[in-house]
This record gives structure tokens, sequence and C-alpha cells, in this order.
């Protein structure tokens, strides 16, 4: 199975790594994952494992939740997402998902929500040049001109004001720096989306190797 | 699993990498620091000696800054406190000064820039 794992962004700090450089890393609480159910070819027309992630107290879940957990004799979790699986090895229902499986220096892709940021200017989320703020300017932060006089009408994909953030967002090729398999921690290098305490799917790198290391 | 709050945890990674046994040291104080350079593949120690004139407290990402003047020019570097590549730092004279930062120094030069040991109690 390809590596992917649940986690929880913890924060941000630095560590020195072996040769002295203080290297910016997000602590990631990974796992540990139990596998809820199993998705098969024959049965669901396509493979992949439901895990759950984050044992929750079963007074927060639903009646139909509570009754799909006892049914398969595991959980409850706060969390429930499914990872496709690719070639042969299969897991069965009740196998836990550690941080064990990556090792420091792979290249992992994290995927979590971005923070929202509500609507905003397209200064901020385009990187539009705003124009002066005084000097007798009264054009500031505008969008400028949405297209030609000719067009006589806005083309589509023109971009605007809007709302910003609070999206599916992955990172990709990001360095594991650490790994803590008895505190399940999970240490990367740089940042990844999200606030403090949001979830996180950690998986191994689609990039091939030979890209840029830096990308 | 034991239910920790999330920042502690962070603090904890932040902990693991710092180091034990640095001497204890404040602005004023004129100190010898041990750095570690890598030249060529070989590794030898560069020791650097002034005055701290600044800590920058914050965990692992401490840091104080020395500063000496010279051959007439004033110098300044920056070590971050945990750092591994600092061998050892010694405090060879502590200095008695009124504030935390001592960025005045650097308009001051000669008999000004004194600084005042500290007396023994």
């Amino acid at each position: 199975m390809s590596k992917a794992i649940l986690g929880k962004k913890l924060g941000m700090t630095q560590v020195f790594d072996e040769a002295g450089v203080l290297v910016p890393v997000t602590v990631i609480q990974a796992g540990p994952c139990t596998v809820v159910d199993v998705r098969t070819q024959e049965k669901h027309g396509y493979d992949a494992v439901q895990v759950g992630f984050e044992p929750v107290s079963e007074a927060k879940l639903s009646l139909p939740v509570r009754g799909y957990y006892k049914k398969r004799g595991v959980g409850p979790f706060r969390y429930l997402r499914e990872f496709r699986l690719k070639g042969e090895a299969k897991l069965d229902r009740g196998a836990v998902l550690t941080v064990d499986m990556f090792r420091p220096g792979e290249r992992v892709d994290v995927t979590g929500t971005s923070i929202g940021k509500g609507f905003a200017g397209g200064v901020k989320r385009w990187n539009f040049r705003r124009g002066p703020m005084a000097h007798g300017s009264k054009y500031h932060r505008g969008p400028g001109s949405l297209q030609s006089r000719d067009a006589a009408r806005v083309f589509p994909g023109r971009k605007m004001p809007g709302h910003l953030g609070n999206e599916r967002v992955t990172i990709r090729n990001l360095r594991v720096v650490k790994v803590d398999p008895e505190k399940h921690l999970l240490l990367v290098e740089g940042s990844v989306p999200g606030t403090r305490g949001s979830l996180l799917t950690i998986k191994e790198t689609t990039v091939r190797k030979g890209g840029n290391p830096r990308a | 699993m034991e239910r920790v709050i999330a920042m502690d945890l962070v603090s904890l990674v932040e902990r693991e990498g710092m180091r034990e046994g640095i001497p204890e040291f404040r602005p004023g104080d004129y100190v010898r620091v041990h750095y570690k350079v890598i030249e060529g593949g070989r590794e030898r120690i560069q020791p650097f000696e002034g005055t701290v004139i600044a800590r920058q407290r914050g965990g692992i990402r401490e840091t104080f800054t020395v500063r000496r003047v010279s051959y007439g020019v004033g110098v300044e570097r920056t070590f971050p406190v945990h750092s591994p590549r600092i061998d050892r730092i010694e405090v060879l004279r502590r200095g008695r000064v009124r504030r935390a930062k001592l960025f005045y120094l650097r308009g001051l030069s000669g008999k000004e820039s004194r600084i005042e040991e500290k007396r023994q109690k």
C-alpha cells in the first residue's frame, strides 16, 4: 500500500539538523489510525481502506454513526477518511497505521484546509498591485480595468475579489525531518495548510525523484 | 494515549533540541564563543570574543549578539544559543549594565564604551 496517514497540525517550531543548521518545521500528530472498513473492487468497484483517526466519546456522535462503528466493532473516531489502495498489500479491519511507516529524509505531500481569509480583494487574493495611497490619488486597492473597451464584456476567469482560503490545499514534496513513533509525532520541513488543530492528510509524495527538490 | 495540549507537544519537541550546560551570561558580559567552522571538509574551532549586547529569548530560537571592535571596525555576530556549532561559551568578565539591550554601545568608542565590572557579593 502506498503510504498515507491522517494527522493533526500542532504548530511550528525549529530544530537543528546534523549540520547544525536551524530548520523550520511543522509538528504533526500523525496517527495512530485504525482501519475501520475495507472497500473492494468486487463489492464497491474500487480498492480502498477507510481509516479512523482520534478516538472520540460516543456521546459526540449521531446514532447512525454510532451504529456504523458498533457494526464494525472498532472506534469510535472523530474523523473517517478513505485512502485508495495501490498495489497488492492488503490491510484488514482493525489494522493500525502509525508514523512508523515514514523515515527521516523521505518526501511527503500534506493536504489540509487553508486558513479562511473571508471576502478578500484583488490585492490580497491575486497579488494585484495597489495604487498610490497618497499624493492626491483616489485609487488605492481597486481591481483596475476588467477588460478592453472593444471587448464590451468580461471574459470568463477574470481575477476578481471574492472568498479566499478555507479550501483544500496540498503542499507537495515536503521533507520528513523527524519521526517520533512513541509520541506519534511527525516533523516536516516548512509550513503546511490550516490552523493549529486542523486535520491533515500525509501521503508519500507524487513528485518524481530528480524533480526540483525545493519545489 | 495520554492527552496533552497541542502546544505542549511543540514545546516538547523544542526542548529536545535544546542544549544543557550553557553558562549563565547576560548583556554586558565579556565572553569568548568557541564556534565550529567547517572549512574545506575540515572542522576547526574559531573563537570570537566580545561583549554580549543583546539576548533574544525564545526557547530553541534563542540568540545572543556579541560585539567587539576589531582594528577600529565594529564587528557584531549573532549566534543561536542552542546551536550545535557552538563548542562552548566562556564568560570572561561580568559587566554591570542597566539595560537589556546595549545597542547604545554602537555609537560609543574608546573610554566611553567601557563597561564597569560587576562587583562580586
